[in-house]
């Protein structure tokens, strides 16, 4: 049974992706970071440290599970083994969210290791909504979606991604994770306004919002092509979009993620106070 | 080797075993969970895309490769002498 | 109709073939080039993620090198699973068979080595025995005792001096190589796998041991393996498992 709990139960501050060499600068001081978000594929292993140092973590710490391998969008059905890890790892350390993403990385049982794009029409759109039940109903609670960074869109979509992700909710009773750093990329890529996706998404379904970095490059004909690389501290256009967000959601749990090139704890900490100084804006 | 004698053998390697152990407490404190080791830093990320300037058409031509002479391999055998190229031994390997 | 995944990965893998058909820009023109972002990132990612993973490999052929046989492994051998921490366990296999590295012939076993210290990392913790039961056993006892070792534990038996090159590229000041065969002992005595060279005989000990012999026939099996290059001598051997904490369970024996 899945409990009629809100979306996540991560509390409406900062949190930051956590990586292993933050482990004594987070137990020591981690303000004004509240809580933290793993993800799930580097915790499946059967000892060792990396589970060490999450049981540690999460007897302080709220902690958000986001996976990075399940392949909701794939074609194929989803692999119960990797179900079987998740529900693993969700019964082990009962996390206090769980998320995946809008978009497929397995195929043919090889794994890709990318956030691939599929297109939205009514089929993908049962076929997504099969794999979200099955993936609430081998973890036991509901779970979080998140919308993806896309650098090209399908001739064949019906649907726009907002009403997309709306539908999949209504359908499942998942929640939503809204990244606006993904919304931005995806605006400026698909040549689209960014407000108008804030303003179109069920902003009532989203129980966390991701922030993180992207580079600027530029494609055949010399269009802007963000990338989504996770690699540099928030732009500014994409904390003015969380400006507007919040200003229409209230306030969310907020995650900075910072993935490669991986700084030091001051300047992550750094942006995560950033992330609660934009909250403290926000009438609650 | 009669049984005696490798008892006798077996009895003498455990003392001499024991007797160059260090500490054998096994704590799993907090502190031990510090640092990373190299064994560990290989990790899954979403979105963790890289900007396609350079190596797009690079990195993902397969077929093209070709062994240029670099690394640590040419220092090792560039002795001369026969310990320096690296024949394969047989030694202590099932028959 | 759209693009399928299978036309989709199949593109991804392979730059020759054509952007598949059904992808725009954005702006009313076809993706083109915005392709190669999805290409670029399956490429990078997992060939960072095997420099991670193998180091000396890495530093033997240099990162030009490496880069462009990575290439070739990944679309070989994509991984097979989401924890990119297990990915690379075919790379041995690969090495093994990729003729134009055929002159380096000591490489799938660095690389066997360097998979084996990322599995110990990833492994079950378990609880080593007091070492002193081993030697509060009868000596009957411990000669017909069987071990239990720990999930941690792995053993690399090669022709190669396959320890010394790994340290030479791994340590600061290791010396150069000399030409002796090394089996290597990997264990884990806490959350650092360590990787030691294993004294004559003490492979064939170790793998004795894991197959369910006896502490005593171990030793013998050992002993024949050492025969015309000295005796085997069992301290050291012990001496690597006890402080790898890679003993958890001792089932002692009634007689030899």
């Amino acid at each position: 049974m899945l409990d009629a709990h809100p979306f996540s139960a991560l509390p409406p501050g900062p949190g930051v992706g956590y990586k292993a060499q933050y482990f004594q600068s987070i137990m020591e001081n981690p303000a004004p970071v509240e809580w933290l978000e793993i993800h799930a594929e580097n915790y499946m292993g059967d000892g060792g440290r990396p589970l060490a140092q999450l049981r540690h973590l999460s007897e302080r710490f709220a902690i958000s599970v986001h996976g990075v391998g399940l392949s909701i969008g794939g074609e194929g059905p989803l692999d119960p083994d990797h179900l079987a890890r998740l529900k693993t790892l969700c019964g082990w350390l009962n996390p206090a969210s769980f998320s995946e993403h809008l978009a497929w990385s397995t195929h043919d049982s090889h794994f890709l290791n990318d956030l691939l794009p599929l297109p939205y029409t009514a089929a993908t759109l049962t076929r997504v909504a099969d794999h979200i039940d099955a993936l609430q109903e081998a973890i036991g609670r509901r779970m979080l979606l998140e919308n993806p960074s896309s650098y090209l869109a399908f001739d064949k979509s019906t649907m726009e991604e907002t009403a997309f992700l709306s539908e999949l909710s209504a359908r499942t009773g998942c929640g939503l994770l809204l990244d606006v750093n993904n919304v931005f990329i995806s605006a400026t890529n698909l040549n689209l306004d960014p407000h108008a996706y804030i303003d179109a998404f069920p902003l009532d379904k989203v129980g966390e919002i991701h922030l993180g970095g992207h580079d600027e490059d530029a494609d055949d004909h010399g269009a802007p092509l963000l990338i989504d690389s996770h690699g540099r501290e928030v732009a500014d256009p994409v904390w003015s979009l969380l400006h507007y967000t919040l200003q229409r959601s209230g306030p969310r749990p907020l995650l900075i993620e910072w993935d490669a090139d991986v700084p030091d704890w001051p300047t992550l900490a750094a942006e995560a106070q950033r992330a609660a100084d934009a909250l403290a804006q926000v009438p609650a | 080797m009669s049984n005696i004698m490798k008892t006798v053998a077996i009895a003498g390697a455990v003392t001499a075993a024991l007797a160059a152990q260090t500490s054998t407490a096994q704590a799993m404190d907090q502190e031990k969970c510090y640092g990373i080791s190299l064994a560990g830093e290989n990790d899954c990320k979403a979105g963790a895309g890289t900007t396609c300037a350079g190596s797009s058409t690079v990195d993902y031509q397969g077929n093209a490769w070709k062994f240029v002479e670099a690394g640590t391999c040419e220092s090792m055998s560039k002795d001369g002498d026969r310990a320096g190229s690296l024949e394969p031994l047989d030694r202590d390997l099932p028959a | 109709m759209s693009v399928s995944q299978d036309t989709f990965r199949a593109a991804l893998l392979d730059s020759a073939r054509p952007v598949p058909e059904g992808l725009s820009d954005g702006h009313g023109r076809p993706a083109g080039a915005r392709f190669s972002v999805y290409r670029n990132n399956v490429a990078v990612s997992l060939t960072e993620a095997l420099e991670v993973s193998f180091p000396a490999i890495r530093k033997l052929i240099g990162d030009e090198n490496f880069r462009g046989l990575m290439g070739i492994f990944l679309r070989q051998h994509p991984p097979t699973a989401p924890m990119i921490s297990q990915y690379g366990a075919a790379l041995p296999g690969f090495l093994e068979g990729f003729e134009p590295l055929a002159h380096l012939g000591y490489l799938p076993d660095v690389a066997r080595l360097e998979q084996a210290l990322r599995e110990s990392y990833h492994a079950a913790d378990a609880v080593a025995i007091d070492p002193a039961e081993l030697q509060n056993l009868p000596p009957d006892a411990l000669m017909g005792a069987t071990l239990t070792l720990a999930p941690t534990l792995r053993l690399i038996r090669s022709r190669w001096p396959v320890h010394e090159i790994w340290a030479y590229n791994m340590e600061d000041g290791a010396p150069k190589p000399s030409g002796n065969a090394q089996n290597v002992l990997v264990t884990r005595p806490e959350f650092d796998p360590i990787a030691t060279p294993l004294a004559p005989g003490g492979g064939t000990f170790i793998a004795a041991l894991a197959d369910g012999q006896t502490f005593g026939t171990a030793f013998e099996v050992a002993t024949q393996a050492t025969k015309g290059g000295g005796e085997f001598d069992l301290t050291p051997t012990l001496s690597a498992l006890i402080a790898g904490r890679a003993i958890i369970q001792i089932r002692p024996g009634d007689s030899p």
